[in-house]
C-alpha cells in the first residue's frame, strides 16, 4: 500500500508541477495572482514528493521486499541506519531525494520570497517547476522506485558491506543537498532574465540559497576526501579522478557565484555575469550527475555505466541549460551594466577573486574531459591526471589564497585608506614562515613551502576584519567570513605540511620485529584472524611508541563472502600532531607480513579547514536570515489569509 | 594454534580471489634503501595509471599487474635509469594512456594552452570593468 | 556585451553535449591495446616451469612460421575454456606457444592434465615481467606473431571457439 500511496504523491507532484508551469506566463503577465495560483500549488507539490519520499524510507526502514527497489538494494540483517540510508544509496531513491529537495525548496520560495516581484517570482516559479518536471518524467518512466515484485522474495541482495559505511551513507546526499540548492539560483537567474529584473533585490534573495548550497557541498566533499583518505589504504586524500573533479566544479562555481552576488547585491553591478554564473554553477551540478550517474569516465570511484539513464540525463542537461544560455543571449544585452570599479576597492577585488575561480573552474572543467575529445577525433586514449590539475590549478589556487587576505579589508566604491599598510604584520609572518622551513626543512619542495608561506600569511590577514573593533559586534556574517577564509589557511596548511612531512615506511615484519616511520617505532605483535557478520579478516596489532606511550593499532586485511572481495581496513590513530596510518598487508614468502605506515603530521588541519569552510558559511547564513526576519514586515499576502 | 588459524583464514579466502597464488614482487611492497631513488620511484609510480583497475595510480593499486609494475619501476631505478626513460618504455607498449602526467605531443598543447587562454580571455572581459587609471 | 560574448556559452554547451553523446554512443572500451602489433617481439628468455616442455624464448618466435603466443595462468578462470579452443586450434596445425603469468610448476602441470595441454613450448613469467614488455594488461591474451618475430595480432581475452575463424585468418596472413 505504501508502495503505491508514494507512487501516486509523485504522480500527483509531476501533475501540479505541470499546472505550475502552465500559470507562469499568465504570472508573467501579472494576469493572475500568485498567492490563488502558483504559491498553493508549489506548497503542495513540495508536500507530496516530501510523502512520497517519506514513504520510500519507511518501506526501507521495514525492509518490505515486495517492493523491487528494497531487495535489491537492501537485506534484513543491515544495521538499521544503513536500512535508512539504502533508501537513497542507489539510482532511483538518489533521484527521488533530488526531486523531493528540489520540489520542497520550490515551495519555500514560494512561501519565504517576499523581496522579489510578483513576476519574477511567476517566472523562476516555472523555472522550478520545468525542472521538477523533467525529473519526474526521468522518475515515473525511467526509474520507477516503487515498483513491486511478486512474488515477493525472502531476502534482500543488498549486504555490499563496502556501501556500509558512514562516509558512503551521508556523503552522495550532502551533495545532492548542495546540487539542488544550486538548482534554486539557477530558477530564480532564470526567472530575472526573463522579466529583466536583475538587481540586489534579487541577489539578496538568491543569496541564502547560494550560501546553504555552498555549505553542503564544502562538507560533501570534505567528508568525501576523508572516505577516500581512510577507504582506499593509500593515505592519499585526492586523486583529481574524474568523479572528484565533478564534484568539485559546481563548488568552484558556487564559490564565484557567492562573491559576485555580493557585488550585485551591494553595488546592482556584475548583473550580466552574476546570472552566468548561477546558470553555469547548476549546469556543473548537472554535468557532475550525469558524469557520476551515467559513468563515462574511468574512475577509482567506478559506478555501474548505463548509458540509458545516461541519455536522459543529458537530455534535461541540455534542455535546462541551452534555455538559460539561450535566455542569456537573448536577454544579456539588456542588462545594463554601470560605470567601471575603481582599481582599489572591494568590487575589483571580487572580480579578481571570481577571475582566479573562473580560470581554476575552466582549467578542471576542460582537463576532465579533454581526453573525451581527444579520443573523439583521433581515437588516441590520454590521460589528464594530477600531476596536470597540480600544476596548473597549484599556483592559481596559491594567487588566489593571498588575494583572500586582502579583499575583505577594502571599502566598497574607493579605497582611500592605505590598506596595505594593514598586511605589513601578516606579510611578515607569512615571509617569516617561509624562512623557517629553510631551518627545519631544507630540501622541501617548492610548493609545500610556498603553502606554509601563504597560510601563515592568510591566517593572520583573515582575521584582520575582526581587528580594530569589538569582534562581539561585528556582525555574524562577517565572523562567517573571516571562519571561512581562515579555514582556507587551516586546509593550506594541512596540505603543505602532508606532501612535505609525511613519512613512509613500507616494509615486511616478522612478529616481534620493529619498524621505524618518523618519530614512530612500531612493533608488530601478532596477527590473528578475525571474524564479522559476512567477512573474515586477518588483525595485526600493532604497538607504537614515540619515547613516551604506547598507542595500539589494528590494521586488518578483510575477505568478504559476498561479492568476493578483498579490502585492506586501515588503523588510524590520531594525535594532536597528525595522524598515524598503518594498512596489513599480504604475508610475505620469508616470512612476515608486509606492513604500510605512515606518519602524517598535522593531516587532519585539511579537513578541520575544509570544516570551518563550511561552518563559515553556515555562521553567514545563520546572520543573514537572523537579521531579515529582525526587519520584515508581515507579507501582504499572508496576513490576508491568516 | 594461532598459526593454524591463520592459516585456516587465508585458506577460506585464498579461492575467493582470481589472483596468482604467488607471492607478490620482491620490491612490490618495499622501499628502496636509498632514499632519493625511493622518492624518484614513488614519484614516478604515483604518474602511472594501473591498468587493472584502471581509475587508480600503481602507487594506490592493490592488483597484482600494479604491484609487478612497481616492482618493475624500483628495480630500474635501482639500476639506474631515468624516470622518463621507464615512462617512455611503458608509453611505447601501452600508448599515452599509461602516464596520468600529459605528455608534451602536439595532442597535448591545447590543454597546456587553456589556463592561459581562459585567463587571457577574462582579462579581455574584464578591461571594461575596472579603470586602471587613477581618476585626476 | 557583444553578440559574440552573448552567444558563446550556448556554443560551448553544444560543443560539450556533441562530445557527450558521442562517449554515450561509443562505450570507452576498457582494453588496453599493445602499441607493439607490427613491431618485433621484444628479446627474452623464459625459465621451463615442467621438465618435459622446451623452454620459451623470443628465438623460438623467428623460425619462418606464424606462431600464436598465449598468455594463461592456472588460477585463471576464463583460461580454463580457452584452452579447449586452443587444442582444437592446435589440432588444425596451429603453433601454440603459452607463457604462464606468476604461475608454479605443480599449478601448470596440474592445470594441462585437467584441461588439456596445447602448447609447444612454455615460458614461466613469474613476475608478469614479459608480459608487461609484450604490453598485455591481462590473462588471457594472445598474440599471432609472424615467421619473422613480429607481432602482427592481439588477442584480448579468451579465445572463444567462435573466434577460431578470425586466429586461423590472422595467422594466414601472418604467412
Amino acid at each position: 500500500m505504501m508502495a503505491e500511496i508514494g507512487l501516486a504523491a509523485l504522480w500527483l507532484a509531476a501533475g501540479l508541477a505541470a499546472l505550475q508551469l502552465v500559470f507562469m506566463p499568465a504570472g508573467l503577465r501579472s494576469a493572475v495572482e500568485l498567492s490563488g495560483t502558483m504559491r498553493p500549488v508549489a506548497v503542495a507539490q513540495g508536500a507530496l514528493t516530501a510523502l512520497a519520499f517519506a514513504m520510500l524510507l519507511v518501506l526501507f526502514a521495514r525492509t518490505d521486499l515486495s517492493v523491487a527497489l528494497v531487495v535489491a538494494n537492501s537485506h534484513s540483517a543491515k544495521p538499521f541506519v544503513y536500512k535508512v540510508a539504502g533508501a537513497w544509496g542507489n539510482h532511483e531513491g538518489s533521484m527521488l531525494l533530488w526531486v523531493t529537495v528540489l520540489a520542497v525548496s520550490g515551495a519555500f520560495i514560494a512561501i519565504l520570497s517576499r523581496r522579489l516581484s510578483e513576476r519574477t517570482l511567476a517566472a523562476a516559479l516555472g523555472a522550478q517547476a520545468a525542472l521538477a518536471l523533467g525529473f519526474y518524467t526521468f522518475l515515473l518512466l525511467a526509474s520507477n522506485p516503487f515498483g513491486r515484485l511478486a512474488p515477493a522474495p525472502l531476502e534482500g541482495r543488498g549486504l555490499n558491506p563496502l556501501l556500509q559505511d558512514p562516509g558512503l551513507a551521508f556523503h552522495p546526499p550532502t551533495l545532492y543537498l548542495g546540487y539542488v540548492g544550486l538548482s534554486v539560483a539557477f530558477s530564480l537567474a532564470f526567472g530575472a532574465l526573463l522579466t529583466g529584473e536583475v538587481d540586489s533585490r534579487l541577489a539578496r534573495a538568491m543569496r541564502p540559497w547560494v550560501l546553504a548550497a555552498w555549505v553542503f557541498l564544502t562538507l560533501g566533499i570534505t567528508a568525501g576526501s576523508y572516505w577516500a583518505y581512510y577507504e582506499l589504504g593509500w593515505g592519499g586524500y585526492w586523486f583529481w579522478d574524474p568523479v572528484e573533479n565533478a564534484s568539485l566544479m559546481p563548488w568552484l562555481a558556487a564559490t564565484a557565484l557567492l562573491h559576485s552576488i555580493n557585488v550585485l547585491a551591494a553595488r546592482g553591478a556584475l548583473k550580466a555575469w552574476t546570472m552566468m554564473l548561477a546558470v553555469i554553477a547548476f549546469s556543473m551540478s548537472m554535468v557532475g550527475t550525469f558524469l557520476v550517474r551515467s559513468g563515462i569516465l574511468t574512475s577509482v570511484h567506478s559506478f555501474a555505466i548505463d548509458p540509458e539513464r545516461g541519455t536522459y540525463l543529458l537530455i534535461l542537461l541540455g534542455l535546462y541549460v541551452g534555455a538559460a544560455f539561450t535566455l542569456f543571449a537573448w536577454r544579456g544585452a539588456s542588462l545594463k551594466e554601470g560605470a567601471p570599479f575603481e582599481l582599489v576597492s572591494r568590487e575589483s577585488g571580487l572580480v579578481v577573486n571570481n577571475l582566479l575561480l573562473s580560470v581554476i573552474l575552466g582549467t578542471v572543467f576542460v582537463g576532465t574531459l579533454y581526453p573525451l575529445f581527444v579520443e573523439a577525433l583521433s581515437g588516441e586514449k590520454l590521460s589528464v591526471g594530477a600531476p596536470y590539475f597540480n600544476i596548473v590549478a597549484g599556483p592559481l589556487a596559491l594567487l588566489l589564497a593571498v588575494l583572500v587576505g586582502a579583499g575583505p579589508l577594502l571599502s566598497w566604491r574607493r579605497e582611500r585608506r592605505p590598506v596595505l599598510k594593514r598586511l605589513v604584520v601578516p606579510a611578515l609572518i607569512g615571509v617569516a614562515a617561509i624562512v623557517a622551513t629553510f631551518v627545519i626543512a631544507p630540501k622541501m619542495g617548492f610548493l609545500p613551502r610556498l603553502g606554509f608561506g601563504v597560510a601563515a600569511f592568510l591566517a593572520i590577514a583573515s582575521l584582520l576584519p575582526l581587528a580594530g573593533r569589538n569582534p562581539l559586534r561585528a556582525p555574524l556574517a562577517t565572523w562567517g567570513m573571516v571562519v571561512s577564509h581562515f579555514g582556507i589557511a587551516v586546509a593550506l596548511a594541512g596540505m603543505a605540511a602532508n606532501s612535505a612531512f609525511t613519512k613512509e615506511t613500507l616494509a615486511v615484519a616478522r612478529t616481534g620485529e620493529r619498524l621505524a616511520v618518523g618519530p614512530w617505532l612500531i612493533q608488530l605483535d601478532s596477527v590473528t584472524p578475525a571474524a564479522g557478520p559476512n567477512w573474515t579478516a586477518l588483525e595485526a596489532e600493532l604497538h607504537a611508541s614515540r619515547g613516551h606511550g604506547r598507542e595500539v593499532l589494528r590494521p586488518q586485511t578483510r575477505y568478504f563472502t559476498s561479492p568476493q572481495m578483498e579490502t585492506n581496513e586501515a588503523a588510524i590513530q590520531t594525535f594532536w600532531d597528525g595522524q598515524l596510518y598503518t594498512v596489513l598487508g599480504k604475508a610475505d614468502p620469508a616470512g612476515g607480513w608486509q606492513l604500510r605506515l605512515w606518519w602524517k603530521p598535522f593531516v587532519t588541519l585539511i579537513w578541520a579547514g575544509g570544516a570551518l569552510i563550511g561552518l563559515g558559511g553556515a555562521l553567514s547564513l545563520a546572520g543573514r536570515a537572523w537579521r531579515t526576519r529582525r526587519r520584515r514586515p508581515e507579507p501582504e499576502w499572508r496576513t490576508r489569509y491568516a | 594454534m594461532k598459526a593454524l588459524l591463520v592459516a585456516i583464514a587465508m585458506l577460506i579466502a585464498a579461492p575467493a580471489l582470481a589472483d596468482s597464488s604467488l607471492p607478490p614482487a620482491y620490491w612490490a611492497y618495499r622501499q628502496l634503501p636509498n632514499a632519493s631513488q625511493e622518492a624518484r620511484a614513488q614519484r614516478l609510480m604515483a604518474e602511472l595509471r594501473c591498468l587493472v583497475c584502471q581509475g587508480q595510480s600503481i602507487a594506490d593499486s592493490d592488483a597484482e599487474l600494479a604491484a609487478d609494475m612497481r616492482d618493475l619501476v624500483r628495480r630500474r631505478i635501482a639500476d639506474g635509469e631515468q624516470p622518463a626513460a621507464i615512462r617512455a618504455w611503458l608509453i611505447e607498449r601501452y600508448g599515452t594512456w599509461i602516464s596520468y602526467r600529459p605528455t608534451a605531443e602536439p595532442a597535448t598543447w591545447p590543454l597546456w594552452l587553456a589556463p592561459i587562454a581562459l585567463l587571457a580571455i577574462g582579462l579581455l572581459l574584464l578591461r571594461k570593468r575596472i579603470r586602471t587609471r587613477a581618476r585626476p | 556585451m557583444s553578440r559574440a560574448v552573448r552567444f558563446a556559452p550556448l556554443a560551448l554547451l553544444l560543443l560539450v553535449i556533441a562530445g557527450l553523446v558521442w562517449r554515450l554512443s561509443t562505450p570507452a572500451d576498457t582494453n588496453v591495446r599493445s602499441r607493439l602489433a607490427g613491431k618485433p617481439v621484444p628479446a627474452f628468455n623464459l625459465a621451463a616451469p615442467l621438465p618435459g616442455k622446451p623452454a620459451f624464448s623470443s628465438r623460438d618466435l623467428a623460425m619462418g612460421r606464424p606462431r600464436l603466443v598465449n598468455i594463461f595462468a592456472s588460477w585463471c578462470v576464463p583460461c580454463i575454456t580457452e584452452v579447449k579452443v586452443l587444442k582444437q586450434l592446435q589440432s588444425r596445425g596451429v603453433a601454440i606457444d603459452g607463457i604462464a603469468i606468476r604461475d608454479r610448476a605443480g599449478d601448470i602441470a596440474a592445470f594441462l592434465a585437467r584441461n588439456g595441454d596445447p602448447y609447444a613450448r612454455i615460458g614461466s613469467d613469474e613476475q608478469s615481467a614479459l608480459q608487461i614488455a609484450l604490453g598485455s594488461s591481462g590473462v588471457p591474451e594472445s598474440f599471432v606473431v609472424d615467421g619473422r618475430g613480429i607481432i602482427r595480432y592481439q588477442h584480448i581475452g579468451a579465445v572463444e571457439a567462435a573466434d577460431v575463424p578470425l586466429i586461423l585468418s590472422q595467422l594466414e596472413q601472418a604467412r
